[in-house]
């Protein structure tokens, strides 16, 4: 059964000895040693496990690793560059948007890829595209924030200047 | 038995208790000492975050703990010799931020960056006991005493550099974290004060700490102090934890709750590659090199199970009611004359249903044994607990078990106990290797534990001036939390019965306040409509307690109350109090006329909890209480027969999204001059009925059941 993937992940050439049938997300959990990507419901209705592929959000928890082959894969280890924080990782910080932190990376990634199509989304735009993605302690609204502050559009005034 | 007002009261707290400690607590005062090298250590005794929970519930609810106030190190602050400052304590962080926020009170006292200041928590092999995280208890408790503590280490840290000059204590002083001397022509760091000490001290009685006006670093919002591992994914939580050698394990989970197995035929999994089967009494599971073949050979597994008849949704409320314990309340007055003293009586029923805390991070443990000794990772707000609970599985001593608890994707009050763990452990043991264990979704749906569902009974009396004579509420099932009144009623027969849940119940954010303030809030304004008063005007009719005054005129100001109406929209508001603090909130609501589907529109929550020690994390707390407290309030609830979940995943129970989101305003009351009450759970309870009497504003429809579109 098991099967040779190709993979490209954070701009990594990557070969995976795996079943094809794989959930891309235990790929990266337990064969690559990605854990910022999370499993929180295996059904892609809660967005834990969201990744980029060719820069589209993708729910990696029921994507099967065979068809992200020769794909680019992001991922929330992708998005530093040298040390230097993404836009959106310095935005989430700035906004306070994270309590216990375990729907961040998907919402990150979520909003990443948002972005990638529409930088300057607007708020009803941007609750549309994230409403797929689920947070329990309620950030809702300072993940809104810190997704307006990276995108340049933010009125409000950040938590921490 | 007692007088009844303690029955009450310990039924209040049954679920956050349900497993006492054993007191075999594993770091007393001389493993403590055995266990320090060198430096300065200022030790918090266990007993003085105990006087503060008597004495705080001797004022509030009776004195549960005095039986068990142990001799033992509660906390303490570490100054190494390097001059690191750690700080050791139980406590766990699950999203309310408590890492950051004790951090500051430690660095406020100590004049110390905050970033010099690090949190050694829940890992029971490096921390003294801890009951456990939840009724908002770290910031009332641990916080002063962690500031007292450090406090106490910076007037030592003074007098040994004032030693080392040969000078007065008092022309000493701390500048940047550094030592000076009157004219600041001498300076000394922290470190080179620790060098070469070992000096274990207890906090004296006398010290004084600064006053909250003058904080500079607690109470300011600062970021996260290790945010930016989460926002990188380099935060690991149990679930990323990873050990050389670890298997996989799954559990073949029963056909039904209350099962038992019968038979099964495990060949077809034993013949898989590196698969371990493990039966033990009802217990079934399996470990694999890697979770796909897990997965695989746990369907692979044949079990036939005996299930007992059991009832669903729909014979709840009834059910609940006939398989009541009734308890004695401690009445005040007389109901008879206070019903005699009424213009008006007012009797209705309300209900709660299940619903599930759904904490992103589902249930995980990573165990190792390594010999004899088992070592657990797990999210648990109860590290000790589960301490106890695994050493009582595999009867082995406590000092036996160590369970270390990373920094978890929350719990909401449902994760205090540790099936996960003893799971793990069980198939650890079999297999000889470390096993890592996560619940699925839906077997966090399915085997967690539940907020109780309950049936809330309220009879009243009222005068055609709006004051309440006669008060009586009895609930069934779901408890005891936030039942009393802050009203002024002059007549009260309040009572808590018990009954025999069909689910597993236990601890939810908020725990019962949020169901006896729906019944009493949605009570209160259904007595303002029969005496035909506005529901803020009747509110004020009943109550003198000046702190709930304050919270419902702030609420009912910054709403606008009683202002401009807009077509189409319905305004409501409750207000209430538990566990220190004061909640109004108020909500204007939007009906979906094809749907029904109702949308709060704009919510504001005024809350008073003492002293604000960190504006930005408390706004947070309560706003994320409210957002909470949507999903209790208008659609969660768990769909149940014969023993199993019906709705038990995230695509048929629906939780709030940001298209669920109201405007929120969020009105901070500081009261400087009282002590910090916890603010992690009191906000929910306002919202589900300033929603309920919103719709019944815009509709006429008076809706007594949560949740209210269910």
């Amino acid at each position: 059964m098991a099967n040779v993937t190709n993979l490209n992940v954070n701009g990594k050439k990557l070969r995976v000895n795996v079943d094809s049938q794989t959930p891309l997300l235990y790929v990266l959990r337990d064969h690559l040693n990605m854990t910022g990507t999370k499993y929180g419901c295996g059904e892609s209705k809660c967005g834990a496990c969201t990744v980029l592929v060719d820069g589209q959000v993708m729910r990696s928890c029921v994507t099967p690793v065979s068809r992200v082959g020769g794909k680019q894969v992001t991922t929330i280890e992708g998005l530093e560059k040298d040390g230097k924080l993404h836009p959106l990782q310095e935005a989430f910080l700035k906004a306070d948007a994270l309590q216990c932190g375990f729907c961040t990376s998907g919402m990150i990634m979520a909003a990443a890829g948002l972005m990638n199509k529409n930088p300057k989304p607007s708020r009803d735009e941007i609750v549309k595209h994230m409403d797929a993605n689920v947070c329990r302690c309620g950030a809702y609204a300072r993940i809104v924030n810190a997704i307006e502050i990276a995108a340049g559009t933010a009125k409000e005034v950040a938590a921490h200047e | 038995m007692n007088d009844g007002k303690d029955d009450l009261e310990l039924e209040q707290e049954r679920y956050e208790l349900f497993a006492d400690p054993t007191y075999n607590f594993g770091f007393d005062r001389r493993q403590f000492l055995k266990a320090f090298t060198g430096g300065i250590a200022m030790i918090v005794p266990m007993s003085n975050l105990i006087a503060r929970t008597l004495q705080q519930d001797q004022g509030e609810s009776g004195g549960r703990f005095n039986q068990r106030v142990p001799q033992e190190v509660g906390a303490w602050i570490h100054i190494e010799e390097s001059g690191t400052v750690s700080v050791f304590t139980g406590k766990v962080e699950i999203g309310q931020n408590i890492r950051t926020s004790l951090a500051q009170a430690v660095a406020e006292e100590l004049h110390v960056p905050l970033t010099t200041v690090r949190l050694v928590m829940a890992d029971t092999d490096l921390v003294p006991f801890d009951m456990g995280t939840f009724g908002s208890l770290t910031t009332p408790m641990m916080a002063p005493q962690l500031r007292r503590a450090a406090a106490a280490a910076r007037e030592t840290l003074i007098s040994l550099a004032a030693e080392q000059w040969k000078v007065d204590t008092n022309s000493v002083r701390i500048v940047d974290a550094r030592f000076v001397n009157h004219d600041a022509s001498k300076s000394l760091t922290i470190a080179e004060v620790a060098k070469g000490q070992k000096l274990v001290k207890t906090i004296p009685a006398d010290i004084k700490t600064t006053p909250v006006s003058e904080w500079t670093i607690a109470g300011k919002s600062v970021p996260k102090v290790d945010g930016r591992d989460f926002v990188t994914g380099k935060h690991q939580y149990t679930s990323d934890v990873k050990r050389d050698g670890m298997l996989y394990g799954r559990v073949v989970r029963p056909s039904a709750l209350n099962a038992s197995l019968e038979s099964s035929d495990t060949k077809a999994a034993e013949a898989m590659q590196g698969v371990v089967v493990v039966r033990d009494g009802d217990f079934m599971g399996v470990t694999a090199p890697d979770l796909q073949t897990a997965i695989r050979a746990e369907k692979a597994i044949a079990v036939h199970w005996k299930a007992p008849g059991q009832p669903g949704n729909e014979e709840l409320f009834d059910y609940l009611k006939q398989n009541a314990t009734r308890r004695p309340g401690r009445p005040v007055g007389s109901i008879v004359d206070g019903m005699a003293a009424a213009d008006k009586k007012l009797s209705q029923t309300y209900t709660v249903a299940y619903i599930a805390h759904a904490p992103p991070e589902p249930r995980a443990a990573v165990a190792e044994w390594t010999d004899g000794k088992l070592t657990v990772w797990t999210g648990t707000q109860r590290p000790f607990g589960v301490k106890s609970e695994l050493a009582e599985a595999f009867h082995i001593p406590e000092e036996k078990v160590r369970v270390i608890v990373p920094d978890t994707g929350s719990g909401y009050g449902g994760k205090h106990t540790g099936e996960c763990a003893v799971e793990a452990a069980r198939l650890a043991r079999a297999s000889g290797k470390p096993v890592k264990l996560v619940w699925t979704r839906e077997e966090e749906f399915h085997w967690a534990y539940f907020r109780p569902a309950g049936v809330i009974e309220v009879n009243s009396g009222v005068k055609n001036d709006g004051a309440v004579t006669a008060w009586e509420f009895q609930n069934y099932n779901s408890g005891g939390s936030g039942i009393q009144v802050k009203y002024d009623f002059p007549n009260q027969d309040i009572r808590a019965h018990g009954s025999k849940s069909p689910l597993r119940q236990g601890s939810y954010r908020g725990l019962a306040a949020t169901a006896n303030h729906f019944a009493r809030e949605v009570h209160m304004d259904e007595l303002a409509q029969l005496v035909g008063m506005d529901p803020v005007a009747f509110r004020l009719k009943n109550i003198k307690d000046p702190r709930l005054k304050a919270v419902l005129e702030s609420a009912a100001n910054t709403f606008g109350w009683g202002k401009k109406k807009t077509e189409g929209r319905g305004y409501g508001i409750a207000c209430g109090f538990e566990k220190g603090s004061y909640i109004a909130t108020a909500a204007e609501i939007s009906v979906e006329p094809k749907t029904g589907a109702v949308k709060p529109e704009r919510v504001v929550a005024s809350f008073e909890c003492g002293a604000i020690v960190n504006r930005l994390h408390l706004h947070n707390q309560v706003e994320g209480a409210v957002v909470q407290a949507i999903g209790g309030a208008l659609f969660e609830k768990i769909e149940f027969k014969n023993g199993q979940i019906l709705n038990g995943r995230f695509a048929r129970y629906r939780v709030p999204r940001f298209s669920d989101m109201p405007v929120i305003e969020i009105v901070l009351l500081d009261r400087k001059d009282l002590p910090s009450a916890g603010a992690g759970e009191t906000p929910i309870v306002g919202l589900a009925p300033a929603v309920g009497n919103a719709i019944f504003d815009l509709t006429g429809k008076r809706i007594r059941s949560m949740p209210l579109t269910g």
